[in-house]
């Protein structure tokens, strides 16, 4: 579903990624854990183009991204992204939130977004919320109804970054439930977190960076009980 | 007491001659129809550039903010140019070089001038507005496979617009006060119907406060129903 072949990204003189291989398939959920600094989300927004790699190639379905002339906006159209500050739209409501670009993009009326808007925020318990704005919502609603507006343009592949690091601690557990949910329904996932329990539970696969590069790969419990690269035993013994 | 006689007494004389000189001003020989005229070219030509330089202003803020560095390059001659040289001289220099032969009614090549001027001023506000609005708005559009007009249009603008309503409203109001200049090129607004009434008078309190009067009356008038379009702008800020 997901190819990515030699990724590097630079900042200037910043080498942030550093050759990254990987290979997510269609029903993956793929957690990616790391130190700050490691490029784990700059991984995560090459992949849906908000950083453009400095080299190497990246494919969805098989189809290069990063070449000239690719309408990345249609691409972008089945990878929802949900980032750790939420980026609701302040002047609309969560009904508006939702359909906005299910309707500018002309894949559903606007009675069928709203009835999509319905459905997702029945899915996120968040229902009675539709004629509010983001401002009169906690931070834990904000990043469910983020989610919900991803959804709504019933994407293949879902990107989080670092989706509860700005919650308080008694919010992170809705927007896990939320997010555990999406992957029982076999929705493709890429998560970049600090919640190992998470990627216990629903990751299936766990990815360890560090300085721009993937050290570790593999079965999340495996890795977190057992981890064989000497720079994971040292990052884990830290934040487990 | 004499005093408390002698002030109303006075006060009355004061009112009395007051009254006199608005009728000999204003009501003789219908006079203040040149000021109901020159309100009327005030508007007029400040509307019509409020217009137009909004529209220049939004597009010279486009290119201001482009990556291509051409577009950069015009808007910065652009507004450098305008802010560089006073108000009067381009008015003129657009009156009486740039479109004296095309034949277009004065007023509107005034309003042009003005719409000129104005947009270099509206074209820093809206580049200000938008570079206001956090870079995670853009990304979350942009995310959702909206183009980068369609994130502009729906999502950033939109929030820059109440961001800088107020700074716009001041620049609307700075350039009706701006617009009495137009009698440098031979039109008559509140200004120069003022400066008649006072030449033919000799009359200088009455027509001087009373075109003052004028000019503060309609931008109070404004202020105050540009301040209820804000609040209604400000509904999504509710808690």
């Amino acid at each position: 579903m997901i190819k990515v072949h030699n990724l590097h990204k630079h900042f200037g003189d910043l080498k942030v990624l550093n050759g990254i291989d990987e290979h997510i398939e269609k029903g993956e959920v793929v957690v990616v854990i790391g130190p700050s600094g490691s490029g784990k989300s700059t991984f995560l927004r090459c992949l849906n183009m908000l950083e453009t790699p400095t080299e190497g190639e990246i494919y969805v379905d098989d189809e290069q991204i990063n070449a000239p002339k690719v309408d990345i906006n249609r691409i972008r159209q089945k990878m929802g992204m949900v980032f750790q500050h939420f980026h609701l739209f302040p002047h609309l409501t969560v009904r508006e939130n939702i359909t906005l670009a299910p309707v500018k993009l002309k894949k559903m009326t606007k009675e069928q977004a709203n009835e999509k808007a319905m459905y997702l925020l029945k899915k996120v318990g968040l229902e009675d919320k539709v004629d509010n704005y983001p401002e009169q919502l906690s931070g834990g609603q904000k990043q469910r109804i983020a989610i919900a507006r991803s959804l709504a343009m019933e994407p293949e592949i879902m990107l989080f970054d670092e989706p509860t690091s700005a919650l308080d601690p008694e919010m992170v557990g809705e927007v896990l439930d939320v997010m555990k949910d999406l992957a029982k329904s076999g929705m493709t996932m890429v998560v970049v977190t600090h919640e190992m329990g998470f990627a216990r539970e629903v990751g299936t696969r766990l990815l360890f960076m560090d300085n721009g590069v993937i050290l570790e790969s593999g079965d999340p419990r495996e890795i977190l009980s057992n981890p064989q690269n000497d720079r994971t035993k040292l990052f884990l013994s830290k934040v487990l | 007491m004499n005093s408390a006689l002698f002030i109303p007494a006075s006060l009355a004389t004061w009112f009395a001659d007051v009254k006199e000189t608005f009728v000999f001003c204003f009501i003789e020989k219908k006079r203040y129809t040149f000021l109901t005229e020159g309100i009327w070219m005030t508007i007029k030509v400040s509307l019509v550039a409020a217009l137009f330089g909004l529209v220049i202003g939004f597009v010279i803020a486009i290119f201001n903010l482009s990556n291509k560095k051409a577009l950069n390059k015009i808007g910065k001659v652009y507004t450098d140019i305008i802010r560089g040289t006073p108000s009067v001289t381009q008015l003129m220099i657009i009156y009486f070089v740039v479109l004296a032969k095309t034949g277009l009614a004065k007023w509107l090549i005034a309003s042009i001038a003005f719409s000129i001027n104005s947009g270099a001023y509206v074209s820093e506000i809206i580049r200000a507005g938008i570079l206001s609005i956090d870079k995670g708005q853009t990304e979350a559009g942009r995310s959702l496979g909206l183009k980068g007009s369609q994130t502009m249009m729906s999502i950033v603008i939109p929030q820059a617009v109440k961001n800088i309503f107020p700074a716009l409203c001041n620049e609307f109001i700075t350039l009706i006060k701006e617009t009495a200049i137009v009698g440098y090129v031979g039109l008559v607004d509140i200004q120069k119907a003022g400066d008649f009434i006072k030449s033919t008078t000799y009359e200088a309190f009455m027509p001087l406060i009373g075109t003052a009067i004028i000019y503060f009356v309609i931008i109070k008038v404004l202020t105050v129903s540009l301040g209820k379009v804000e609040k209604r702008l400000r509904k999504s800020d509710v808690r």
